[in-house]
Protein backbone atom coordinates (compact mmCIF):
# COMPACT_ATOMS: atom_id res chain seq x y z
CA UNK A 1 0.00 0.00 0.00
CA UNK A 2 2.41 2.73 -1.45
CA UNK A 3 0.31 4.93 -2.59
CA UNK A 4 -3.57 6.06 -0.98
CA UNK A 5 -4.32 5.78 2.48
CA UNK A 6 -7.90 4.27 3.61
CA UNK A 7 -10.51 6.15 5.07
CA UNK A 8 -10.32 6.39 8.83
CA UNK A 9 -13.11 4.38 11.18
CA UNK A 10 -12.36 5.54 14.72
CA UNK A 11 -11.13 8.58 16.72
CA UNK A 12 -10.36 8.79 20.21
CA UNK A 13 -10.84 12.08 21.57
CA UNK A 14 -8.79 13.18 25.05
CA UNK A 15 -10.99 16.17 25.63
CA UNK A 16 -8.69 16.73 28.72
CA UNK A 17 -6.25 15.31 30.97
CA UNK A 18 -7.57 16.56 34.15
CA UNK A 19 -9.37 13.62 36.10
CA UNK A 20 -10.35 13.20 39.82
CA UNK A 21 -8.27 9.53 39.96
CA UNK A 22 -4.65 9.21 40.33
CA UNK A 23 -4.05 5.76 38.82
CA UNK A 24 -0.35 5.03 38.14
CA UNK A 25 -1.29 2.70 35.31
CA UNK A 26 -2.66 5.77 32.87
CA UNK A 27 -1.47 5.80 29.71
CA UNK A 28 -1.74 9.76 29.79
CA UNK A 29 1.43 11.25 28.98
CA UNK A 30 3.52 12.14 32.19
CA UNK A 31 3.51 15.80 31.35
CA UNK A 32 0.07 16.20 31.66
CA UNK A 33 -1.41 19.34 30.33
CA UNK A 34 -3.74 21.62 32.08
CA UNK A 35 -6.86 22.76 31.29
CA UNK A 36 -5.57 26.31 29.81
CA UNK A 37 -4.58 24.23 26.75
CA UNK A 38 -7.49 22.31 26.02
CA UNK A 39 -8.82 23.16 22.87
CA UNK A 40 -12.16 25.28 23.24
CA UNK A 41 -15.74 24.16 22.58
CA UNK A 42 -15.82 25.20 19.27
CA UNK A 43 -12.75 23.81 18.01
CA UNK A 44 -13.71 20.62 18.74
CA UNK A 45 -17.23 20.68 17.11
CA UNK A 46 -15.32 21.78 14.20
CA UNK A 47 -12.88 18.82 14.33
CA UNK A 48 -15.54 16.42 14.85
CA UNK A 49 -17.23 17.60 11.78
CA UNK A 50 -13.96 17.17 9.63
CA UNK A 51 -13.67 13.74 11.50
CA UNK A 52 -17.46 13.17 10.06
CA UNK A 53 -16.57 14.41 6.29
CA UNK A 54 -13.22 12.11 6.99
CA UNK A 55 -15.32 9.41 7.41
CA UNK A 56 -14.86 8.53 11.17
CA UNK A 57 -17.95 6.24 12.15
CA UNK A 58 -17.21 6.00 15.64
CA UNK A 59 -15.78 8.58 18.63
CA UNK A 60 -14.30 7.56 21.87
CA UNK A 61 -14.82 10.65 24.10
CA UNK A 62 -12.10 10.17 26.71
CA UNK A 63 -9.28 11.62 28.70
CA UNK A 64 -8.45 12.60 31.47
CA UNK A 65 -12.24 12.60 32.49
CA UNK A 66 -14.10 14.14 29.93
CA UNK A 67 -17.09 14.76 31.79
CA UNK A 68 -15.33 17.24 33.73
CA UNK A 69 -15.62 19.13 30.31
CA UNK A 70 -18.95 21.72 30.63
CA UNK A 71 -19.67 21.29 26.72
CA UNK A 72 -19.91 17.74 26.85
CA UNK A 73 -23.20 17.38 25.59
CA UNK A 74 -23.10 19.80 22.81
CA UNK A 75 -20.38 17.70 21.78
CA UNK A 76 -22.20 14.47 21.92
CA UNK A 77 -25.15 16.13 19.71
CA UNK A 78 -22.82 17.65 17.01
CA UNK A 79 -21.38 14.26 16.83
CA UNK A 80 -25.39 12.36 16.85
CA UNK A 81 -26.23 14.88 14.03
CA UNK A 82 -23.68 13.57 12.03
CA UNK A 83 -24.98 10.50 12.86
CA UNK A 84 -21.46 9.46 14.28
CA UNK A 85 -21.85 6.43 16.79
CA UNK A 86 -20.15 7.99 20.25
CA UNK A 87 -18.43 5.73 22.97
CA UNK A 88 -18.18 7.88 26.39
CA UNK A 89 -15.36 6.42 28.25
CA UNK A 90 -15.31 7.58 31.83
CA UNK A 91 -14.53 7.31 35.24
CA UNK A 92 -17.85 7.96 36.59
CA UNK A 93 -17.11 9.47 39.64
CA UNK A 94 -18.28 12.73 38.53
CA UNK A 95 -21.14 11.85 36.35
CA UNK A 96 -24.62 12.60 38.80
CA UNK A 97 -27.91 11.16 37.52
CA UNK A 98 -29.11 14.31 35.59
CA UNK A 99 -25.88 14.54 33.69
CA UNK A 100 -26.37 11.21 32.36
CA UNK A 101 -29.73 11.86 31.23
CA UNK A 102 -28.59 14.60 29.45
CA UNK A 103 -25.89 12.94 27.80
CA UNK A 104 -28.08 10.17 26.70
CA UNK A 105 -30.98 13.01 25.59
CA UNK A 106 -28.02 14.58 23.29
CA UNK A 107 -27.35 11.13 21.28
CA UNK A 108 -25.03 9.09 23.52
CA UNK A 109 -24.75 5.99 22.15
CA UNK A 110 -22.48 4.16 24.81
CA UNK A 111 -21.11 4.07 27.62
CA UNK A 112 -17.91 2.48 28.77
CA UNK A 113 -16.86 2.83 32.96
CA UNK A 114 -13.71 2.13 34.50
CA UNK A 115 -13.46 0.18 37.65
CA UNK A 116 -10.01 -0.26 39.27
CA UNK A 117 -10.89 -2.78 41.44
CA UNK A 118 -14.01 -4.81 41.79
CA UNK A 119 -13.97 -3.93 45.45
CA UNK A 120 -14.22 -0.63 47.23
CA UNK A 121 -10.84 -1.16 49.00
CA UNK A 122 -8.46 -2.40 45.61
CA UNK A 123 -10.70 0.69 44.09
CA UNK A 124 -9.85 2.95 46.72
CA UNK A 125 -6.35 1.89 46.71
CA UNK A 126 -5.68 2.19 43.18
CA UNK A 127 -7.46 5.14 41.97
CA UNK A 128 -7.43 7.49 45.55
CA UNK A 129 -10.74 8.45 45.06
CA UNK A 130 -13.20 8.03 48.33
CA UNK A 131 -16.09 6.17 47.50
CA UNK A 132 -15.07 5.80 44.05
CA UNK A 133 -16.91 1.99 43.68
CA UNK A 134 -20.36 3.21 45.06
CA UNK A 135 -20.43 6.34 42.65
CA UNK A 136 -19.35 4.02 39.39
CA UNK A 137 -22.22 1.33 40.30
CA UNK A 138 -24.47 4.23 40.65
CA UNK A 139 -23.40 5.37 37.59
CA UNK A 140 -23.58 2.19 35.88
CA UNK A 141 -27.05 1.18 36.99
CA UNK A 142 -28.30 4.85 36.09
CA UNK A 143 -27.40 4.37 32.67
CA UNK A 144 -29.16 0.58 32.55
CA UNK A 145 -31.90 2.70 33.81
CA UNK A 146 -31.33 4.77 30.84
CA UNK A 147 -31.54 2.18 28.18
CA UNK A 148 -27.64 2.99 27.40
CA UNK A 149 -25.40 -0.11 26.93
CA UNK A 150 -22.92 -0.37 29.12
CA UNK A 151 -19.04 -2.43 29.34
CA UNK A 152 -16.88 -2.43 32.33
CA UNK A 153 -13.20 -1.55 31.46
CA UNK A 154 -10.84 -3.56 33.72
CA UNK A 155 -7.34 -2.66 33.27
CA UNK A 156 -5.51 -5.41 35.09
CA UNK A 157 -2.33 -5.28 36.54
CA UNK A 158 -0.41 -7.36 39.65
CA UNK A 159 -2.29 -5.30 42.28
CA UNK A 160 -6.19 -6.21 40.98
CA UNK A 161 -5.32 -9.47 38.47
CA UNK A 162 -6.05 -11.78 41.73
CA UNK A 163 -9.89 -9.76 40.90
CA UNK A 164 -10.60 -11.12 37.24
CA UNK A 165 -13.35 -13.34 38.35
CA UNK A 166 -14.87 -10.81 40.95
CA UNK A 167 -14.85 -8.51 37.98
CA UNK A 168 -17.19 -11.37 35.55
CA UNK A 169 -19.68 -11.05 38.60
CA UNK A 170 -19.61 -7.33 38.86
CA UNK A 171 -20.06 -6.95 35.20
CA UNK A 172 -22.95 -9.35 35.37
CA UNK A 173 -24.61 -7.90 38.64
CA UNK A 174 -24.55 -4.20 36.46
CA UNK A 175 -26.61 -5.77 33.44
CA UNK A 176 -23.27 -4.66 31.47
CA UNK A 177 -23.53 -5.84 27.64
CA UNK A 178 -19.25 -6.42 27.74
CA UNK A 179 -16.02 -6.43 29.95
CA UNK A 180 -13.24 -5.49 29.14
CA UNK A 181 -10.46 -7.72 30.75
CA UNK A 182 -7.82 -5.40 29.65
CA UNK A 183 -4.42 -5.82 30.69
CA UNK A 184 -2.08 -2.50 31.05
CA UNK A 185 -0.06 -1.82 28.10
CA UNK A 186 3.17 -0.11 29.79
CA UNK A 187 3.15 3.34 28.15
CA UNK A 188 2.87 7.11 30.25
CA UNK A 189 2.70 6.17 33.87
CA UNK A 190 2.43 2.58 33.64
CA UNK A 191 5.67 2.20 32.11
CA UNK A 192 6.96 4.21 34.99
CA UNK A 193 5.54 1.87 37.53
CA UNK A 194 5.92 -1.10 35.17
CA UNK A 195 7.79 -2.34 38.23
CA UNK A 196 5.37 -2.14 40.91
CA UNK A 197 2.23 -3.03 38.17
CA UNK A 198 3.43 -5.78 35.94
CA UNK A 199 1.93 -9.01 37.11
CA UNK A 200 4.19 -12.38 37.40
CA UNK A 201 3.99 -15.03 34.56
CA UNK A 202 2.17 -17.76 36.99
CA UNK A 203 -0.95 -14.68 37.64
CA UNK A 204 -0.95 -13.94 33.87
CA UNK A 205 -1.53 -17.87 32.92
CA UNK A 206 -3.87 -18.03 35.16
CA UNK A 207 -5.81 -15.51 34.09
CA UNK A 208 -5.98 -16.16 30.88
CA UNK A 209 -7.24 -19.75 31.40
CA UNK A 210 -10.00 -18.19 33.52
CA UNK A 211 -11.10 -15.47 30.84
CA UNK A 212 -11.46 -18.38 28.15
CA UNK A 213 -13.43 -20.52 30.58
CA UNK A 214 -15.56 -17.09 31.25
CA UNK A 215 -16.07 -16.53 27.43
CA UNK A 216 -16.82 -20.19 26.96
CA UNK A 217 -19.76 -20.42 29.60
CA UNK A 218 -20.79 -16.78 28.82
CA UNK A 219 -21.56 -16.62 24.98
CA UNK A 220 -24.90 -15.25 24.03
CA UNK A 221 -24.38 -12.99 27.74
CA UNK A 222 -21.56 -10.95 28.20
CA UNK A 223 -19.16 -10.17 25.60
CA UNK A 224 -15.69 -10.47 27.14
CA UNK A 225 -12.79 -8.40 25.21
CA UNK A 226 -9.40 -9.57 26.46
CA UNK A 227 -6.12 -7.73 26.05
CA UNK A 228 -3.80 -10.29 27.01
CA UNK A 229 -0.40 -8.97 28.80
CA UNK A 230 2.40 -8.82 25.48
CA UNK A 231 5.22 -8.81 28.13
CA UNK A 232 4.91 -12.67 27.94
CA UNK A 233 3.65 -13.72 24.74
CA UNK A 234 6.29 -14.74 21.32
CA UNK A 235 4.29 -12.63 19.11
CA UNK A 236 3.34 -8.68 19.23
CA UNK A 237 0.11 -7.43 19.36
CA UNK A 238 -0.97 -5.91 15.77
CA UNK A 239 -0.95 -2.46 17.22
CA UNK A 240 -3.77 0.04 16.06
CA UNK A 241 -4.11 -3.01 13.41
CA UNK A 242 -1.22 -1.01 11.64
CA UNK A 243 0.14 2.23 12.65
CA UNK A 244 -2.63 4.85 10.50
CA UNK A 245 -4.46 2.63 9.40
CA UNK A 246 -8.12 3.18 10.35
CA UNK A 247 -7.88 4.82 13.54
CA UNK A 248 -6.29 8.24 15.15
CA UNK A 249 -6.25 10.44 18.12
CA UNK A 250 -6.69 13.84 19.53
CA UNK A 251 -4.82 14.82 22.47
CA UNK A 252 -6.61 18.05 24.73
CA UNK A 253 -4.53 20.53 23.09
CA UNK A 254 -5.12 19.60 19.53
CA UNK A 255 -2.13 17.87 18.46
CA UNK A 256 -3.59 14.52 16.08
CA UNK A 257 -1.65 11.71 16.39
CA UNK A 258 -1.89 7.86 15.43
CA UNK A 259 -2.17 6.10 18.79
CA UNK A 260 -2.13 7.55 22.25
CA UNK A 261 1.34 7.28 22.88
CA UNK A 262 3.09 8.23 19.78
CA UNK A 263 4.36 11.10 21.68
CA UNK A 264 6.68 9.10 23.52
CA UNK A 265 8.12 8.62 19.44
CA UNK A 266 10.21 11.79 20.46
CA UNK A 267 12.03 11.59 16.87
CA UNK A 268 8.73 12.49 15.47
CA UNK A 269 6.90 15.55 15.37
CA UNK A 270 3.06 16.07 15.38
CA UNK A 271 1.17 18.44 13.54
CA UNK A 272 -2.42 20.47 15.45
CA UNK A 273 -5.40 20.12 14.34
CA UNK A 274 -5.34 23.86 15.53
CA UNK A 275 -2.98 24.69 11.95
CA UNK A 276 -3.95 22.18 9.44
CA UNK A 277 -7.08 20.11 8.38
CA UNK A 278 -7.57 16.54 9.81
CA UNK A 279 -7.71 15.48 6.20
CA UNK A 280 -3.86 16.89 5.61
CA UNK A 281 -2.64 15.65 8.45
CA UNK A 282 -3.93 12.00 8.19
CA UNK A 283 -3.19 11.84 4.20
CA UNK A 284 -0.22 13.77 3.99
CA UNK A 285 1.59 14.57 7.15
CA UNK A 286 5.16 12.73 8.14
CA UNK A 287 4.21 11.47 11.20
CA UNK A 288 0.85 9.67 10.17
CA UNK A 289 3.11 8.06 7.13
CA UNK A 290 5.99 7.36 8.98
CA UNK A 291 5.43 3.72 9.36
CA UNK A 292 2.31 3.44 7.14
CA UNK A 293 2.46 -0.16 5.29
CA UNK A 294 5.75 -1.98 5.42
CA UNK A 295 8.51 0.47 3.26
CA UNK A 296 9.93 1.36 6.44
CA UNK A 297 9.86 -2.08 8.29
CA UNK A 298 13.57 -4.09 9.20
CA UNK A 299 14.62 -6.60 6.64
CA UNK A 300 13.39 -8.58 9.81
CA UNK A 301 9.86 -7.82 9.74
CA UNK A 302 9.63 -7.33 5.88
CA UNK A 303 10.72 -10.78 5.86
CA UNK A 304 8.43 -12.20 8.36
CA UNK A 305 5.80 -14.67 7.57
CA UNK A 306 4.05 -12.46 10.35
CA UNK A 307 4.06 -9.13 8.74
CA UNK A 308 0.71 -8.48 7.59
CA UNK A 309 -0.73 -10.48 10.99
CA UNK A 310 1.11 -7.81 13.53
CA UNK A 311 2.50 -5.09 10.97
CA UNK A 312 5.80 -5.45 13.26
CA UNK A 313 4.05 -4.64 16.94
CA UNK A 314 4.44 -1.34 18.47
CA UNK A 315 5.90 1.70 17.44
CA UNK A 316 5.94 2.87 20.52
CA UNK A 317 7.44 -0.16 22.57
CA UNK A 318 10.00 -0.57 20.02
CA UNK A 319 10.94 2.91 20.12
CA UNK A 320 11.17 2.90 24.46
CA UNK A 321 12.59 -0.20 24.78
CA UNK A 322 15.42 -0.12 21.84
CA UNK A 323 15.53 3.85 20.77
CA UNK A 324 14.57 3.02 17.12
CA UNK A 325 11.03 2.80 16.49
CA UNK A 326 11.69 1.32 12.98
CA UNK A 327 12.47 -2.02 15.25
CA UNK A 328 11.16 -5.00 15.87
CA UNK A 329 8.57 -4.98 18.78
CA UNK A 330 10.60 -6.17 21.47
CA UNK A 331 7.55 -8.61 22.06
CA UNK A 332 8.75 -10.52 19.66
CA UNK A 333 10.32 -13.71 19.47
CA UNK A 334 12.59 -12.52 16.94
CA UNK A 335 13.73 -9.13 18.55
CA UNK A 336 16.84 -9.42 19.94
CA UNK A 337 15.98 -7.17 22.64
CA UNK A 338 12.80 -10.00 23.53
CA UNK A 339 15.29 -10.93 26.70
CA UNK A 340 15.58 -6.89 27.89
CA UNK A 341 12.23 -6.14 27.91
CA UNK A 342 11.32 -8.39 30.83
CA UNK A 343 14.82 -7.32 32.69
CA UNK A 344 13.95 -5.20 35.42
CA UNK A 345 13.83 -5.42 38.93
CA UNK A 346 10.14 -5.13 40.75
CA UNK A 347 9.21 -2.74 43.37
CA UNK A 348 5.96 -2.11 45.32
CA UNK A 349 6.34 2.35 44.58
CA UNK A 350 3.78 3.71 42.49
CA UNK A 351 3.89 7.07 41.94
CA UNK A 352 0.42 8.33 41.78
CA UNK A 353 -0.69 10.35 38.25
CA UNK A 354 -0.65 13.88 38.86
CA UNK A 355 -0.73 17.15 36.73
CA UNK A 356 2.42 18.94 37.27
CA UNK A 357 3.97 16.35 39.09
CA UNK A 358 7.76 16.10 39.14
CA UNK A 359 9.06 12.58 38.48
CA UNK A 360 12.79 11.21 39.11
CA UNK A 361 12.59 8.85 36.28
CA UNK A 362 15.08 6.03 37.01
CA UNK B 1 -28.28 -10.49 43.03
CA UNK B 2 -26.72 -11.15 40.04
CA UNK B 3 -29.08 -10.42 36.75
CA UNK B 4 -30.49 -13.62 35.81
CA UNK B 5 -29.81 -13.66 32.12
CA UNK B 6 -29.66 -16.90 30.01
CA UNK B 7 -28.21 -17.18 26.46
CA UNK B 8 -30.81 -17.17 24.01
CA UNK B 9 -31.47 -20.65 21.89
CA UNK B 10 -33.17 -19.28 18.28
CA UNK B 11 -35.58 -21.25 16.35
CA UNK B 12 -38.23 -20.56 13.91
CA UNK B 13 -40.50 -19.17 15.98
CA UNK B 14 -38.04 -16.53 17.47
CA UNK B 15 -38.89 -12.80 17.13
CA UNK B 16 -35.22 -10.90 16.35
CA UNK B 17 -34.77 -7.10 16.49
CA UNK B 18 -31.92 -5.01 15.70
CA UNK B 19 -31.45 -3.18 19.25
CA UNK B 20 -31.76 0.46 19.03
CA UNK B 21 -28.16 0.90 20.17
CA UNK B 22 -26.91 -1.44 16.88
CA UNK B 23 -27.28 0.42 13.94
CA UNK B 24 -27.84 -0.70 10.51
CA UNK B 25 -27.12 1.99 8.10
CA UNK B 26 -25.86 2.71 4.61
CA UNK B 27 -22.50 4.76 4.57
CA UNK B 28 -22.20 7.04 1.53
CA UNK B 29 -18.78 7.77 2.03
CA UNK B 30 -17.85 4.09 1.09
CA UNK B 31 -20.91 3.07 -0.75
CA UNK B 32 -21.50 -0.10 1.91
CA UNK B 33 -24.04 -1.11 4.78
CA UNK B 34 -22.11 -1.18 7.83
CA UNK B 35 -23.24 -2.17 11.60
CA UNK B 36 -22.37 0.24 14.17
CA UNK B 37 -22.50 -1.22 17.98
CA UNK B 38 -20.85 -0.82 21.04
CA UNK B 39 -16.39 -0.64 20.13
CA UNK B 40 -17.57 -2.64 16.97
CA UNK B 41 -17.47 -1.83 13.22
CA UNK B 42 -19.01 -4.94 11.10
CA UNK B 43 -19.63 -4.96 7.30
CA UNK B 44 -22.54 -7.44 6.50
CA UNK B 45 -22.53 -8.57 2.63
CA UNK B 46 -25.98 -7.89 0.78
CA UNK B 47 -27.36 -11.13 2.06
CA UNK B 48 -26.68 -10.51 5.80
CA UNK B 49 -28.07 -6.99 5.12
CA UNK B 50 -31.49 -8.44 3.59
CA UNK B 51 -31.56 -10.59 6.33
CA UNK B 52 -31.28 -7.79 9.34
CA UNK B 53 -33.22 -5.56 7.39
CA UNK B 54 -36.07 -7.70 8.18
CA UNK B 55 -35.26 -8.05 11.82
CA UNK B 56 -38.15 -5.32 12.86
CA UNK B 57 -39.54 -6.94 15.76
CA UNK B 58 -42.58 -8.23 14.48
CA UNK B 59 -41.98 -11.25 12.09
CA UNK B 60 -40.56 -14.57 13.35
CA UNK B 61 -37.52 -16.26 11.72
CA UNK B 62 -40.03 -19.16 9.57
CA UNK B 63 -41.21 -15.61 8.39
CA UNK B 64 -38.49 -14.31 7.27
CA UNK B 65 -37.10 -17.40 5.65
CA UNK B 66 -40.54 -17.53 3.81
CA UNK B 67 -40.15 -13.62 3.41
CA UNK B 68 -36.62 -13.99 1.81
CA UNK B 69 -37.29 -17.77 -0.05
CA UNK B 70 -39.30 -15.44 -2.71
CA UNK B 71 -36.33 -13.49 -3.24
CA UNK B 72 -34.05 -15.81 -3.15
CA UNK B 73 -36.60 -18.13 -5.50
CA UNK B 74 -34.99 -21.17 -2.99
CA UNK B 75 -37.26 -23.05 -0.72
CA UNK B 76 -37.63 -21.22 3.25
CA UNK B 77 -36.67 -25.25 4.26
CA UNK B 78 -33.19 -24.68 2.38
CA UNK B 79 -32.51 -20.89 3.36
CA UNK B 80 -34.00 -21.34 7.11
CA UNK B 81 -30.88 -23.37 8.52
CA UNK B 82 -28.68 -20.68 7.68
CA UNK B 83 -30.83 -17.94 8.56
CA UNK B 84 -30.40 -18.90 11.79
CA UNK B 85 -27.08 -19.59 12.06
CA UNK B 86 -26.30 -16.53 11.03
CA UNK B 87 -28.62 -14.85 13.38
CA UNK B 88 -27.43 -17.43 16.08
CA UNK B 89 -24.20 -16.06 15.71
CA UNK B 90 -25.23 -12.37 16.28
CA UNK B 91 -27.51 -13.29 19.09
CA UNK B 92 -24.34 -14.81 20.76
CA UNK B 93 -22.55 -11.72 19.83
CA UNK B 94 -25.51 -9.54 21.52
CA UNK B 95 -25.85 -7.83 17.98
CA UNK B 96 -29.40 -9.08 17.99
CA UNK B 97 -32.17 -9.37 20.58
CA UNK B 98 -35.38 -11.42 21.02
CA UNK B 99 -38.54 -9.03 21.14
CA UNK B 100 -39.75 -11.06 23.87
CA UNK B 101 -37.12 -10.80 26.08
CA UNK B 102 -36.00 -7.52 24.93
CA UNK B 103 -38.56 -5.61 26.83
CA UNK B 104 -38.18 -2.23 25.41
CA UNK B 105 -34.17 -2.25 27.04
CA UNK B 106 -31.32 -2.93 24.62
Amino acid sequence: MSGGTDIPLGLLAELTHRCPLQCGYCSNPLELLKANRELDTETWLDVFRQAADLGVLQVHLSGGEPTLRQDLEDIVACLARSGVYTNLITAAVTLPGDRLKALKNAGLDHIQISFQGATDETTFRIGHYKNAFEKKRAAARQARALGLPLTINAPIHRLNIEEVPAFVDLALELDAERLEIANVQYYGWAELNKAALLPDREQVTQQIDFVTRAREDLTGVLNIDFVPPDYYADYPKPCMGGWAKDAFMIAPDGTMLPCHAAQSITSLSFENVREKPLQAIWERSDSFNAYRGTDWMSDRCKACPRRDIDFGGCRCQAFAVTGNATETDPACIKSPFHEELRAFPTSTTVHKRMIGATIAKV
Amino acid sequence: MTVARKRAILTADSVPILPAHVRLVFNEKRESWVVLAPEKILWPDDISVLILQNCDGARSIGEIARALSKEFSAPSSEILGDILEFLQDWSDRLLIRLAEQSGGKP
